[in-house]
């Protein structure tokens, strides 16, 4: 996973709310058999019509939003199926920030596993962000916990085993096979088995 | 202190705890494995050089995108096909016990694992699918984990947690109430007054005298769709009727050690005085046949009642509201519409919610000696092979065939449209599944969520009707 320590960019106003992983990628692109090549397919319903051509009126396609890393959202994003393909997705499309009010459990711990940050802020802030700092320059510092836009600073919270994996690029498994005298304790003790088929 | 069925859980499944956060390192006793999540996860295991942990704890089929048709034929889809073949290689490699789409015990993966006797009161239980909630219906903690968890189950057997908030959920009365009315329809109505973030960093409880009154299967529905209003997870606490619904199954334990086993499952329950940081409660008297008339499961309404207004559905939530317009122009649907007035052109009747043997027969009671609407293009398509040959023993596939519907092949099929059983744009469909999210069930389909019950009869009128005044 590569590291993520800060960013400085624009954000791309995506003014939903209750947002499912079905449309942040649908099913028909869920049979690739990599992380990979998932970014074209991103919000792909809303993004192009029946014969394949953009939408006029979806940000996404918005010339003025191009190249912008970090996603704005409202409440309850990322809801529905477990697919980590929306977060393969968004992050092959390029965003590396989704900022939103809230976020559905699955997809939140799906984003810290691929170095992508959510960052949760109240309902006002996010509000003020959509009315008043869309073309604004948001630089996050993940070490610092804050995002300045202009001279304003926003703090915002995160775990902070979650914060070390993605500040220092860590692998989980590793660490977690490091605690391998502990599972093999939990396992003696336990006795964990399937009964045999009959 | 007094402890909730999800902390005793939670408890005898901590390997370690990260003192420097919240997290925390569980045991995993139950791992299910599809085609669709599980690719990168085997592929990471590979790039690193390491092997499954617990190949005997884990336990794989093919569901999601397999064609629902004859068996014998091939797959025309290659994507899909490769996607399969992917999951068999993969299993061989690893040693992983794969139920294959030629397998007696294929089917979905929620259908099978209950009905195999490898969910058990108790457990942890983890898959690739948010659907994993259902497994909760058995006292068992069941979550859906994305495909870098899968990696790391497959690696280390364990997953690191931040352990949810308790959530109660009571569920009274019902008791004598009207056969029209299932559980799916109490869960839709659920998620319709505590939305769809309403379960949010929670694991969901349910107790009171109706849950206790429901057979497994039914149980199992309304945990299955805990997921819709965003809990983690949903929980029962296993009782007789769960202990007798795990004994004699293919791989649950047996003799001496069963009896062992409920010695333990019987302590497993909520304690008196436990607390809960969120309680709810629903009475189930008087509720009546539910229907989603929009593109989230808590945009839904009883049966006799008309399609709402955005006003009235969002009540002041202006984001809500922008929902709702969107909604009814997705879904083609007027305010004010009485929802006996929908047509539809497909039904579906199937997926991890409800295609078990009772929905089936629940189904069957609306179709016996009737005919599929001219309009209408219906489909029954059971949850796994095991629930294939006991519906057909009893000669429900004949009287869904007579009726016209088509009799097909266990998988997950139109519930999620990855293969080829998929709405048309603007096609309209009654469907026993469990999401009604915009392009679910096909790109520019329009899906109404109902019970097994509802979804028939809607077959047979051709529209919705009110199954109270049908049986």
């Amino acid at each position: 996973m590569d590291p993520f320590k800060n960013l400085t960019s624009k954000v791309v106003p995506l003014d939903i709310a209750n947002i499912d992983t079905d449309q942040i990628i649908p099913k028909q692109f869920l049979k690739l058999l990599g992380k990979t090549g998932y970014g074209e397919y991103l919000f792909f319903n809303w993004r192009y019509d029946k014969q394949g051509i953009p939408l006029k009126d979806f940000v996404l396609n918005s010339p003025l939003f191009s190249g912008r890393q970090i996603l704005l959202t409202r409440e309850n994003f990322g809801i529905g199926s477990s697919r980590e393909h929306a977060v393969w997705a968004l992050k092959d499309y390029g965003f590396k920030v989704i900022l939103g009010v809230s976020f559905a459990d699955i997809f939140y711990n799906n984003c810290s596993k691929n170095g992508v940050l959510v960052i949760k802020m109240d309902k006002n802030t996010i509000e003020d962000f959509f009315s008043s700092k869309i073309n604004e320059n948001f630089e996050i510092d993940l070490i610092q916990q804050q995002i300045k836009i202009n001279s304003q600073v926003f703090g915002f919270d995160i775990d902070p085993t979650l914060k070390n994996y993605l500040v220092n690029g860590l692998d989980e498994i590793s660490k977690t096979l490091d605690l391998g005298n502990h599972i093999k304790k939990y396992e003696d003790k336990n006795k964990v088995a399937v009964e045999s088929e009959r | 202190m007094a402890q909730t069925l999800y902390d005793k859980i939670w408890d005898n499944h901590v390997v370690y705890s990260d003192e420097n956060s919240d997290l925390s390192l569980l045991y995993i006793d139950r791992h299910y494995v599809h085609e669709v999540t599980s690719p990168q996860a085997f592929d990471g295991l590979r790039i690193n050089e390491r092997s499954v942990r617990r190949p005997d704890l884990t336990f794989a089929t093919v569901d999601h995108n397999v064609p629902t048709t004859n068996r014998s034929l091939p797959i025309v889809d290659q994507i899909s096909s490769l996607q399969i073949k992917t999951l068999e290689n993969n299993c061989k490699e690893f040693g992983i016990r794969l139920f294959d789409i030629h397998d007696k015990y294929q089917g979905i993966v929620h259908v099978i694992g209950p009905e195999l006797g490898l969910t058990l009161p108790g457990s942890t239980i983890v898959c690739g699918d948010s659907h994993t909630s259902t497994h909760g219906a058995f006292g068992s903690l069941a979550f859906g984990i994305g495909t870098s968890e899968v990696e790391h189950v497959l690696a280390t057997q364990c997953l690191w947690m931040k352990k949810s908030k308790n959530f109660e959920i009571v569920l009274n009365g019902g008791l004598k109430q009207n056969h029209a009315i299932s559980s799916k329809d109490v869960i839709l109505n659920i998620i319709r007054k505590i939305g769809t973030s309403g379960g949010s960093g929670s694991v969901i409880e349910y107790k009171g005298n109706y849950i206790s009154s429901l057979t497994m299967e039914k149980r199992m529905t309304i945990c299955n769709m805990s997921i819709e209003a965003g809990a983690r997870a949903g929980l029962v606490a296993p009782d007789d009727i769960t202990f007798e619904y795990v004994k004699g199954r293919v791989f649950s334990p047996k003799n001496e050690l069963f009896d062992q086993q409920i010695d333990n499952w019987k302590d497993l329950r909520s304690d008196n005085g436990a607390q809960y940081d969120k309680t709810f409660s629903i009475d189930i008297d008087n509720l009546a046949p539910q229907v989603t008339w929009g593109t989230n499961p808590a945009m839904t309404i009883d049966v006799d009642s008309a399609i709402p207004s955005p006003d009235e559905y969002s009540k002041g939530n202006d984001d809500e509201k922008k929902s709702a317009i969107k909604a009814l122009e997705y879904m083609n649907l007027k305010p004010g519409l009485p929802v006996t007035d929908i047509s539809v052109d497909r039904v579906f009747i199937g997926s991890c919610t409800n295609a078990r043997l009772e929905d089936l027969i629940e189904a069957s009671n609306a179709v016996k000696g009737k005919k599929v609407s001219s309009n209408v293009k219906a489909m029954v398509v059971p949850g796994s092979q095991q629930v294939k040959i006991a519906a057909e023993k009893l000669g429900l596939d004949k009287i869904f065939i007579n009726a016209g519907f088509e009799w097909r092949e266990p998988g997950c099929s139109m519930c999620l449209g990855m293969n080829p059983d998929i709405l048309q744009a603007g096609e309209r469909c009654a469907s026993t599944s469990n999401r009604n999210f915009e392009g679910r069930q096909g790109t520019g389909g329009r899906t109404h969520l109902v019970s097994p019950l509802m979804a028939a009869a809607a077959a047979i009128a051709g529209k919705f009707v009110d199954v109270r005044e049908w049986v």
